[in-house]
């Protein structure tokens, strides 16, 4: 059966659920994972961190359930009808525009159809692609030694991330299904969190050096940076590192990349990366290469503090690295290494830390 | 000559109408908005008090003019007038009255009021007070012109005649003073009537303010509060030279006569018991009672219970007057009230009445409004220092769902409060009249009273929250659900599902849900009927049908149209149970409409026709 025809069976599924729960005399509802740090477990399956066991429950009960239940049909109608019949789609922000004629299903904020939609995901166990729902961000960018195909609506094109992109690099669609890898010559896959420091790998040719693919993740990865890279890593069998900042805010982009996020996690076994490591700035760093600092801030204690306690960094490892941090009350920026000169990342502090996870 | 002898040449008495020149801020005169306040509070508590006395419903009219630098008050009644000789005594002379001497409720006590309004009238304008007063539509009206004789506390009389004046009754007084209109606040002339308003519904009163605004504040009832009637003293908390001044001037010759007849509440067997606990002759004579039998008769008083004062003495609002009264000056949702019963302090008579309005258009974030009342005399100034408003702080009405941010003192919420203490001697703080003394029996009847109230407040509140969920649910059923079954029925493209008996579950409410099957011919109904709610249901179902039907069961009772048949179950339905009922006809259109319940309100009913 086509994508497109599972989807709307079981969108319409969902519908004729609460149907016969009208024609049974049962209080019409709908139950799903409840979405809390709480709620995360680890699956030794994937390796990756999923929903556990407990539930929310909405149902008409109240008028609030009631009124989430009458929004979800009308969205169903939506997905089925505009976007599955007709082949179209809509932007998440576009879906929260039109509700405005839905009358008292009418979505107030967009983070409400945002979550709704997410919701759909769960109940489905489908993703907002199969239900043809972009994204409002544009993909990050790729630059480095891999050459692929993309389906596109003026058919499919022949692209090299570095001999047929600009200096920005390829950029990667909201619907990574619709790429195919061809070839490439990469040793490894790099997420570097920052602009400045994607720029300066570039620059200073590290891709072409070390035969690295480099993504830049533009700050907290969008869900198809992190499909991308999951799948550079799965279908090309390539090791990922993760580089970022050295403060508690990076850790969390590495967990999401790594482990998954507590929003999403109904998603990580699509999403999530669990071999992904984590390359720095590591506090550790900041001690052996005399980094310049910024002090860290109340926010960024608590922080540390919190991912002291989060399940995804209760590893040896992380330990150590949280708590040293919080000795030195320090944090450091990728961009910190320029103070050592421009050279000093690529020739002196990736070779170093790559060889040290043996990686080169 | 000797120092005390230099010093006894100064020496004089002083009149009490130059004591208060000296000490206005003592009879409320302190200052400039004050002083006009006052001034109309005298006048128009000396009006509705005459009018009361006459069995005459108030008819008040009252105008503040500017004249120059100063204002003119006018207070203008129909009450029953004041015979001529004494007009001049009852404006001009401090401490003359009529009720300083009988034990009764009144607004007036001493006799200082109106007099002391003329005293300041003359020291701040210089200016003879004017008055009108005719006794009967017959007589002529009598016209007078005074100013208070300070050194010998008299009246002098500038100008008195006879003239026309088209009232048939009334009095009117005219006086000029310093002051200062202020419209805005609760301590104004406006706000003092209106207050005045709410506790004197019985009364219209008109004011004309100085721009000429006019503002009249309507009677709310045609009836008059009840007169309240002179009593003799209550034995109880009375004071031993009070009782030696009683013995020494009566005119009674026997001691038990005395007693019954000097006092409230001491019948013949009492006053027998007292003499005997004095270990006293009953027959021998009061006013030869020596210093030591007097303190045995007291002390007598003091051991034995006493009925409490007659309540006749008093005359309390009523709950009816006080909701109307509060109803008329302000939007409210709900009014609580309570008339406390008569109690008793110093021998005095009391008792507490407590309104309570809330929500409307009251503020919901400001502290709560109290009016304060005693003798239906509004008090406006000095709310800190008065015992009503020490016994509103210490209630703690977290308990009774307002709130009170500090855990003590005035709560906040959307409320207004009033306290209304009615006593043949209001015990004041000072003359001024402005805050009630915090008695220890006053406060405790206080506290009761709001406690009262503020009980019903959160009874009513409760009482609400139920309601707004019920709303809530039929916003549920009424809006949402029949949406979500429409959309349901257009993806599905399948006909729109009831939602009946879902609607019963969300509402608790009864179910009865018709099922038909038919069967070689014939048609077999079943009628499910469930119980949803909390409670029992005991109701009669009807079934009304063309034809007879066969296989009744459990059986029903019949009753023959002519048309048809009524078939009518008798049932009773435990909480969350269910019963079925079943029966089977020739022909599909047997039944006549939907089944019909017999016994329950429509709302808690889904699924059929209540009747």
């Amino acid at each position: 059966m086509e994508k497109t025809e599972i989807t709307q069976k079981k969108l319409e599924g969902l519908a004729s659920d609460l149907y016969s729960q009208f024609e049974k005399g049962i209080v019409p509802h709908i139950s799903l994972p409840s979405r809390t740090k709480a709620n995360i477990e680890y699956s030794s399956k994937d390796d990756v961190w999923i929903y556990g066991d407990q539930e929310t429950l909405r149902s008409v009960k109240t008028v609030r359930g009631a009124k989430t239940l009458l929004k979800t049909v009308y969205l169903s109608e939506l997905l089925i009808k505009e976007h599955l019949r007709n082949n179209r789609g809509s932007t998440l922000r576009e879906i929260y525009y039109i509700s405005e004629n839905w009358d008292i299903a009418k979505f107030h904020e967009q983070a409400e159809s945002d979550r709704l939609i997410e919701d759909l995901e769960i109940v489905t166990a489908l993703q907002r692609e199969d239900f043809h729902v972009r994204p409002e961000e544009d993909g990050a960018a790729v630059f480095g030694p891999l050459k692929l195909q993309e389906k596109t609506r003026r058919g499919e094109k022949d692209i090299h991330c570095q001999e047929d992109v600009g200096e920005a690099g390829y950029q990667i669609p909201f619907n990574v299904d619709n790429i195919k890898f061809q070839s490439h010559d990469a040793k490894m896959v790099m997420a570097i969190e920052t602009g400045g420091m994607y720029a300066r790998l570039i620059e200073n040719g590290f891709d072409e050096e070390q035969n690295a693919i480099l993504v830049h993740i533009k700050g907290q990865p969008a869900r198809s940076t992190r499909r991308f890279i999951k799948k550079l890593n799965v279908e090309l069998n390539l090791p990922v590192v993760v580089f970022t900042d050295g403060d508690p805010w990076s850790y969390r982009i590495f967990a999401s990349i790594a482990y998954g996020a507590i929003k999403s996690a109904h998603l990580s076994e699509h999403l999530v990366t669990p071999s992904a490591r984590f390359l720095g700035v590591q506090p550790s760093d900041i001690v052996d290469y005399n980094l310049s600092t910024d002090k860290l801030t109340d926010k960024d204690m608590q922080a540390l503090r919190a991912e002291l306690t989060d399940p995804r960094f209760n590893t040896p490892y992380w330990e150590k690295q949280i708590k040293l941090q919080m000795d030195l009350k320090k944090k450091a920026e990728q961009q910190a290494f320029a103070g050592k000169g421009l050279d000093f990342v690529t020739k002196k502090y990736l070779p170093e830390r790559l060889t040290e996870m043996g990686i080169i | 000559m000797e120092i005390a002898e230099e010093l006894a040449k100064q020496q004089k008495a002083i009149s009490v109408a130059e004591f208060f020149e000296k000490n206005r801020q003592i009879l409320g005169f302190d200052s400039a908005p004050r002083a006009l306040i006052t001034c109309v509070k005298e006048a128009v508590d000396n009006s509705l008090d005459a009018c009361e006395d006459a069995g005459i419903l108030p008819d008040i009219f009252v105008q503040i003019k500017r004249n120059g630098d100063y204002y003119q008050v006018i207070v203008e009644d129909n009450g029953p007038g004041i015979v001529p000789e004494e007009i001049p005594r009852v404006f001009a002379k401090l401490l003359y009255g009529s009720r300083f001497h009988t034990l009764r409720q009144s607004r007036g006590q001493q006799g200082i009021g109106i007099s002391a309004g003329v005293l300041y009238s003359q020291l701040t304008s210089g200016k003879p007070t004017k008055v009108i007063s005719k006794i009967a539509p017959g007589r002529p009206a009598r016209y007078c012109e005074l100013t208070i004789n300070t050194a010998k506390n008299e009246p002098e009389i500038i100008k008195e005649e006879d003239m026309d004046w088209e009232r048939p009754r009334g009095t009117r007084v005219e006086l000029e003073m310093e002051g200062s209109y202020v419209r805005s606040r609760r301590q104004s002339v406006f706000g003092s009537l209106k207050s005045a308003a709410i506790v004197n519904p019985h009364a219209r009163i008109t004011l004309v303010e100085p721009e000429g605004n006019v503002e009249v504040f309507e009677r709310a009832t045609e009836s008059l509060p009840k007169k309240a009637y002179a009593i003799q003293p209550h034995p109880a908390g009375i004071e031993l030279g009070e009782l030696i001044k009683l013995l020494r001037y009566t005119d009674k010759k026997k001691l038990r006569v005395f007693l019954k007849e000097t006092f409230s509440s001491i019948g013949t067997i009492s006053a027998q018991e007292l003499c005997s606990r004095a270990g006293l002759d009953p027959e021998a004579s009061p006013t030869g009672l020596e210093h030591e039998e007097a303190k045995r008769l007291l002390s007598a008083f003091k051991q034995l219970k006493m009925k409490s004062p007659p309540v006749d003495c008093l005359s309390p609002i009523g709950e009816d007057l006080i909701k109307a009264g509060l109803e008329k000056e302000f939007r409210l949702d709900f009014i609580a009230t309570t008339v406390r019963p008569v109690s008793v302090y110093s021998g005095n008579p009391f008792l507490v009445e407590v309104g309570l309005g809330f929500g409307g258009e009251l503020e919901k974030e400001s502290r709560v409004e109290i009016l304060r009342f005693a003798n239906r005399v509004p008090l406006v100034y000095q709310q800190g220092a008065c015992a009503v408003t020490h016994a509103v702080e210490s209630v703690s009405w977290k308990n009774y769902s307002l709130s009170q941010p500090t855990g003590s003192g005035i709560p906040v919420g959307p409320a207004v409060l009033l306290v209304h203490i009615a006593s043949t001697n209001i015990p004041f703080t000072s003359e001024s009249k402005d805050a009630v003394a915090d008695v220890p029996e006053i406060l405790v009847e206080i506290d009761l009273g709001l406690k009262e109230v503020a009980r019903k407040l959160r009874r009513y509140l409760s009482r609400q929250s139920v309601l707004s969920e019920r709303r809530e649910k039929e916003e549920i059923i009424r809006k949402i659900l029949p949406k979500i079954a429409k959309k349901l029925s257009d993806i599905l493209d399948r006909e729109e599902p009831d939602i009946g008996p879902v609607v019963a579950k969300i509402m608790g409410n009864l179910l009865v849900f018709r099922r038909k099957v038919a069967q070689n011919g014939f048609t077999k109904v079943q009628i499910e009927v469930e119980n949803h709610s909390d409670l029992v249901r005991s109701f009669k179902l009807h079934e009304v049908l063309r034809q007879e039907a066969v296989a009744v069961s459990p059986a029903a009772k019949v009753i023959s149209l002519g048309d048809g048949y009524d078939y009518h179950w008798k049932l009773s339905i435990g909480p969350g149970e269910s019963t079925t009922l079943s029966y089977t006809v020739q022909t599909d259109d047997a039944a006549l409409g939907e089944p019909v319940v017999e016994g329950l309100d429509a709302e808690i009913v889904t699924g059929a026709r209540v009747i």
